[in-house]
């Protein structure tokens, strides 16, 4: 229950996108197609649960240990930078058409602060590993929520008589702002 | 020295260690072969990624070639010889790429153009005056003569000519579409460079108000349209050619008491280009 309940505080509650503001750059700038939105989503899940687990470990086999846990900002960036480097090298070896509709998305989650924030926010709430693989996933799922539905609308959008001055990233950023307004709604609901 | 310091260095310096040789394995175990030929497409492209042959930048437009999915000449600003020197590579056919050029469809300039009876004192830009009063021309569809275009143009290939309109120089302009962009009007459009005539007026002005407003308006007499066999159409008070249909012989220009519709070549070819001036865009200082 506990699990469950860390999953959808992290992907609805908290949301990364919406409540933390946090990994704005891909949620505006690659939310204007859900064909790109979509995989960009996945591929953010999947780094962070990635992210999650190796920080995880590196956090309590080597920081704590040592008692260098003030070292964990710049270890942790290394270790999502390498994380990204190295799946990027995997997927294009064994999968051509996911490195292709991957594409540049995957250099971007790099310096993506969702991921970095997820790891420092893993530390402060002293989850334990599996809490954190949960948390991990649920993070995840709330970027592919947010930026799906960013999509959808910004699909309709193109259909819309929008004002003119108001085309392009003004209207972005007045969809971006109502939908973190919805998610306010969720605001207290879960606190895990 | 304290301890510490030394644990931190060992413990950042062996993580950097652990994940440098993990990535450099990897990237042996892992390397795919990548067809030679990408590069070498990829050096002869001109290498400004400018995105204007719809790919995200010259290495991915280089990858699409390779692939097949683009032809050799989809590259507009190379033109014809870097696809020749693409097709070289391949060993393909080169195909003909034609120059895509901007053509400037307003003649109304300083001279031809009403002007209003209200001084403009504002920031001299088109987007500014289109937004502020539509500027110091009558006309609310031609060229306000702000030089948008011009600060636009990467390739310094738009001038104003000393009438205040702009000027596309053939051999510069890439058709990258920039200054399509920055025209608030819309005057200005992509075509490929052989078509010699053009109507030369966005006015949807009835006949009156665009007999009063510009010299050159069309004011929407539809001659042009009746002789040409479909090749023009009129629609709103304005002559359109329809270009698969065009055809310039059929077309009466002496009938024309405007000239809207006229060869490119005579267009502006009364005016000279100024050059381009840095300061000239700064709001003219008020006398009080």
């Amino acid at each position: 229950m506990e699990l469950i309940l860390i999953f959808l505080s992290a992907a609805l509650v908290n949301n990364f996108v919406l409540a933390y503001f946090l990994g704005i750059c891909p949620f505006v700038g690659v939310s204007n197609k859900l064909s790109s939105a979509v995989p960009m989503g996945l591929a953010t899940t999947f780094v962070m649960v990635i992210t999650a687990i190796v920080t995880w470990l590196i956090y309590h086999l080597i920081l704590v240990p040592y008692e260098v846990e003030y070292l964990q900002y710049v270890s942790f960036i290394l270790v999502i930078a390498s994380l990204v480097q190295f799946v990027e090298m995997f997927v294009r070896k064994v999968s051509q058409p996911l490195y292709r509709a991957l594409g540049i998305f995957l250099p971007l989650i790099t310096t993506n602060c969702s991921i970095l924030g997820l790891a420092l926010f893993m530390v402060l709430k002293e989850y334990s590993f599996v809490e954190g693989i949960f948390y991990g996933v649920g993070a995840g799922a709330g970027f592919t929520l947010a930026i799906t539905a960013m999509a959808g609308i910004r699909e309709e959008l193109e259909l819309a008589d929008v004002p003119k001055s108001f085309r392009g990233a003004p209207i972005t950023m007045v969809v971006a702002g109502l939908l973190a307004l919805a998610f306010m709604g969720f605001a207290g609901m879960i606190t895990v | 020295m304290d301890i510490n310091i030394l644990i931190a260095i060992a413990t950042m310096g062996g993580l950097g260690f652990i994940f440098a040789g993990a990535l450099a394995i990897a990237d042996k175990k892992l390397y795919v072969e990548e067809d030679p030929r990408i590069a070498k497409v990829n050096e002869v492209l001109p290498g400004v990624n400018c995105g204007a042959c719809g790919k995200a930048g010259c290495y991915d437009f280089a990858v699409n070639v390779v692939e097949g999915e683009i032809a050799p000449s989809g590259c507009p600003v190379g033109g014809q010889e870097v696809a020749n020197d693409i097709a070289n590579i391949l060993g393909i056919d080169a195909g003909t790429s034609t120059k895509i050029v901007a053509r400037v469809l307003c003649r109304g300039g300083n001279i031809e153009a009403a002007r209003k009876m209200v001084e403009y004192r504002g920031p001299q830009t088109c987007s500014t005056m289109d937004l502020v009063s539509g500027g110091t021309k009558m006309c609310q569809y031609g060229c306000l003569g702000g030089g948008d275009c011009v600060e636009a143009c990467t390739f310094n290939a738009i001038h104003l000519n000393d009438n205040g309109l702009p000027v596309v120089i053939d051999d510069l302009c890439t058709g990258c579409g920039m200054c399509v962009t920055a025209c608030p009007r819309d005057i200005i459009e992509l075509h490929p460079a052989d078509r010699e005539v053009f109507v030369f007026c966005k006015s949807h002005d009835d006949p009156k108000t665009a007999k009063e407003v510009c010299d050159v308006a069309c004011i929407g007499c539809g001659i042009c349209a009746r002789k040409s066999d479909g090749g023009v159409i009129m629609e709103d008070g304005l002559a359109v050619i329809q270009w698969d249909k065009f055809d310039p012989d059929k077309i009466p220009f002496d009938k024309c008491k405007t000239s809207a519709i006229c060869y490119l070549r005579e267009a502006f070819a009364e005016y000279q280009v100024e050059e381009k001036k840095e300061a000239s865009r700064i709001a003219p200082e008020q006398n009080n």
